[in-house]
């Protein structure tokens, strides 16, 4: 029923104390936060240090915009609509494509114009930023996911999280949308989380709500197979974003376009610890082993490098390095 | 990041402080730890009788002042249409009644109750009394010398040769010399006279036995005598040395007992009974005069203190909270919002709270399904749903008048908006995730309240925190202990035991 603490410790599985306290309490300044909690504030310095992300197409900050803006993005044949304070991938409408003067959803769903303009207003007002503060909707290309990608993920784009230690990406997943996750990329709403090889990219292990499932419960597609394209370009852009945020501790979501390659999608300064559960290992000991440095690595390039040598387990066994 | 070392020296600072102060205040006011506790107090009445002559009378009556083992809680006197006033002189209390004219037999009162305190004991005196002068007529002279030199061979100090001579005296069949003194002395003046002779300051003391339901009692004359700076009493009849545990040293040297000035016959009486009396109420009365008033809340105007007595229950409902969310791991809507929920319930009483609670949410949300699709502004509805909590309340508090509950009225005691809030993020969060994860945070968020509830309705714990607020400095160093806690969450246990079973 329970696991005792002494067998999740040697696991060297991170609890959510010990994350806030040792973590993010100690690597990450508050001050930085509102770089990282604002997407609108994130795309903004992504473009200035050349980090990829989705174009932005425009955003409403007052009530009164909220006509003229939907006029710029009709032209478009689909697009995101999200809250710039927005956390847990809440309020986020992806539109897909038109039916008439009607707007499809990325679920199939039809919506019309006026639910739209409810959706903008309601992120004006704050539903849905945290502690219920004004908002801003921002408004972004929709990403057309890689063919690769295909089955693994219902409705919803499968995206990344990478986890950014002091600059070196310590542990990766693939969340996969499910029926059951409603589309979305949430883990504790049924969502597929994928854990991947730092080294290779590779699936290492998949679960849903937990439990170590192989196949995708809607498509019925192998997990095993997964292999990330771009896998280096992606570990790089996401390592960047520690000189760029001066986050010690962040979670990095990225999505991989067709056309693009990898883009950032947003920032979290306090990203889950459902991550150790897709891939079946803690992130202590890869934590304790950065710490442990004598000498960072300036570069990006570097410091992927470098954990691809350490944190990689295609051969199967834990590195010398993480055996303590 | 503070200094680990110093962030531990402050967390200890508040423990210790915290229960010291509590510690003081609990042995210098008497402040009982728990409620309902209650001390015995004697009350005594002593009651002056004599008949006056038509004139101005004075009666003076000697008031005990800090008899050793007790402790004067109130005294007052009443005698009708007379004046009276306690008149302090060289540390001697004497309680003067006074009236311009009266005839006929008089009664005066004046009842004071007293706490037992076996600690309390004779301050030391500042300089040594002078031993009284005695004479003796011929042939009790001779009689004298001769029981002290008879006493003092066999003794070697001032309570020896009063154990001695008081043999002499208690003897069944008296020598002759004590024969012939006791024939005009009672025994304590005898020992009294015998030991001043012997160079020994002594005195007689009056003493009043405390029995319970006692009427018409009298005081038994006792002998104090002066030696290594302290009064001695020894009981001149049974010949013992010490206080006896129920003995009340009413008058104790100086002047006369009673003085009637303006009437004859008087005598002095008294009465006794046992009262309990709550701890605190003695506490507080006591806060008056103690030098740790400044700190009482008791100060505080009645209606501020019933405000206050809600307010430090707060901080216990808050460190629920935390233990529940840092160290279980309960999922709750809102952080403190449980803690809210719990001070509504304290209003409402357990039960009645939950059902009101959960029906006007329930209720909240049904309607709040139907204004979802009114295409309203967040803000617009949100006031709407505050109306129609108050709507919800309002009938519900109807219905239960008519079915005879008058718990109806007590819900209006949740704080409003709160719950239109609840309601409204209730609401999303099913939209957005689903009724699974609303039925996790609610039941969270009403285990903790409840739980907090419990808590803060404890008898012990708001008397606790009302008379003992500095525990709050404990509750505070706890909660920043935990602040540091680094373990897993109990939920953790659960929630990464699938990773560690594979192994």
């Amino acid at each position: 029923m329970w696991a005792s603490p002494f067998s999740l410790s040697r696991a060297g599985i991170l609890g959510m104390n010990r994350r806030n306290v040792a973590y993010i309490g100690r690597y990450n300044d508050r001050s930085l936060y509102p770089l990282v909690d604002n997407k609108l504030r994130t795309k903004l310095i992504c473009q200035k240090y050349q980090l990829t992300v989705p174009k932005l197409l425009g955003m409403v900050q007052q009530q009164h915009e909220i006509e003229h803006v939907l006029d710029l993005v009709q032209s478009f044949h689909g697009f995101a609509i999200k809250p710039a304070k927005g956390s847990g991938g809440k309020g986020i409408l992806v539109i897909t494509g038109r039916s008439g003067d009607d707007f499809i959803k990325a679920s199939g769903d039809v919506i019309t114009l006026e639910d739209i303009k409810r959706h903008l207003s309601n992120i004006l007002a704050g539903l849905y930023s945290l502690g219920g503060k004004p908002d801003v909707a921002i408004m972004e290309e929709l990403i057309e996911f890689d063919d690769r990608f295909e089955g693994y993920s219902h409705q919803g784009v499968p995206d990344i999280r990478i986890i950014i230690f002091q600059g070196y990406p310590v542990m990766a997943m693939l969340r996969c949308a499910t029926h059951e996750s409603d589309g979305k990329a949430n883990l504790h709403q049924g969502a597929v989380g994928v854990g991947l090889d730092i080294a290779t990219g590779r699936c290492l292990n998949a679960v849903q709500f937990s439990t170590p499932i192989s196949h995708h419960p809607d498509t019925g597609k192998q997990l095993k197979d997964i292999e990330i394209p771009h896998w280096q370009e992606m570990l790089v852009l996401a390592s960047r974003c520690f000189e760029m945020t001066g986050l010690g501790y962040i979670g990095t979501d990225l999505v991989l376009d067709k056309q693009k390659g990898p883009l950032l999608l947003e920032l979290n300064a306090r990203p889950g610890l459902s991550i150790q559960v897709a891939n079946g290992c803690g992130l202590l000991p890869r934590l304790r082993h950065i710490e442990k440095l004598k000498k960072r690595h300036d570069s990006a390039e570097e410091r992927v490098s470098h954990a691809m040598d350490v944190f990689g387990m295609a051969a199967g066994t834990e590195p010398e390095s993480l055996a303590g | 990041m503070i200094n680990r070392a110093s962030f531990y020296v402050i967390v200890l600072l508040l423990i210790v402080g915290g229960l010291s102060l509590a510690w003081l205040r609990h042995s210098q006011m008497e402040l009982p730890f728990t409620p309902g506790e209650e001390r015995p107090v004697w009350l005594v009445e002593a009651r002056v009788d004599f008949n006056a002559r038509d004139r101005a009378v004075l009666a003076s009556l000697d008031l005990p002042d800090n008899p050793p083992g007790f402790r004067l809680f109130t005294e007052q006197a009443a005698s009708p249409g007379y004046g009276f006033s306690v008149i302090e002189h060289d540390g001697n209390r004497r309680g003067e009644w006074s009236i311009r004219r009266a005839l006929g037999p008089q009664t005066l009162y004046y009842k004071a109750q007293f706490i037992a305190d076996p600690d309390i004991e004779d301050a030391p005196e500042a300089e040594a009394p002078e031993p009284a002068l005695v004479d003796w007529d011929e042939p009790q002279a001779t009689a004298a010398a001769q029981l002290l030199s008879q006493a003092s061979t066999r003794s070697s100090s001032p309570q020896s040769l009063a154990r001695e001579l008081m043999k002499l005296i208690n003897q069944p069949e008296p020598g002759q010399n004590a024969a012939l003194l006791l024939a005009n002395h009672s025994p304590a003046e005898l020992l009294n006279k015998l030991v001043n002779q012997a160079g020994i300051p002594a005195r007689v003391s009056l003493g009043l036995y405390l029995e319970d339901a006692r009427r018409r009692q009298s005081l038994t004359p006792m002998v104090e005598i002066y030696a290594d700076q302290r009064w001695l009493v020894f009981d001149p009849k049974s010949g013992q040395q010490g206080l006896p545990e129920n003995l009340l040293l009413w008058h104790r040297g100086g002047e006369s007992l009673l003085d009637v000035t303006g009437g004859s016959g008087s005598s002095v009486s008294f009465a006794i009974i046992k009262q309990t009396v709550p701890a605190l109420q003695l506490a507080r009365a006591q806060a008056e005069e103690s030098g740790f008033s400044p700190f009482s809340l008791y100060r505080l105007p009645i209606e501020e203190q019933s405000m206050f007595k809600m307010l430090l229950l707060l901080p216990l409902g808050a460190f629920v909270v935390v233990l529940m969310r840092i160290v279980v791991g309960i999922k709750t809507s809102g952080t403190f919002m449980p803690v809210l929920i719990a001070v509504a319930f304290l209003q409402t009483s357990l039960v009645p709270g939950m059902v009101s609670f959960i029906a006007v949410v329930a209720f909240g949300l049904l309607l709040r399904g139907y204004l979802s699709r009114l295409n309203l502004l967040l803000v617009a509805r949100i006031a709407t749903l505050v109306i129609l909590v108050v709507f919800i309340i309002a009938i519900m508090s109807l219905v239960g008048y008519q079915l005879g509950f008058n718990t109806g009225m007590t819900i209006t005691f949740f704080p409003m908006i709160i719950m239109a809030w609840t309601i409204e993020r209730m609401s999303i969060l099913w939209e957005e995730d689903g009724p699974r994860e609303v039925l996790i945070q609610g039941s969270g968020s009403l285990l903790v309240a409840v739980l907090a509830y419990l808590a803060m309705q404890s008898k012990l714990m708001s008397h606790l925190t009302f008379n003992f607020p500095e525990l709050h400095l404990v509750l505070l160093a706890f909660i920043l202990l935990i602040g540091q806690y680094t373990g897993y969450k109990l939920s953790e246990l659960k929630r990464f035991r699938a990773m560690v079973e594979n192994d």
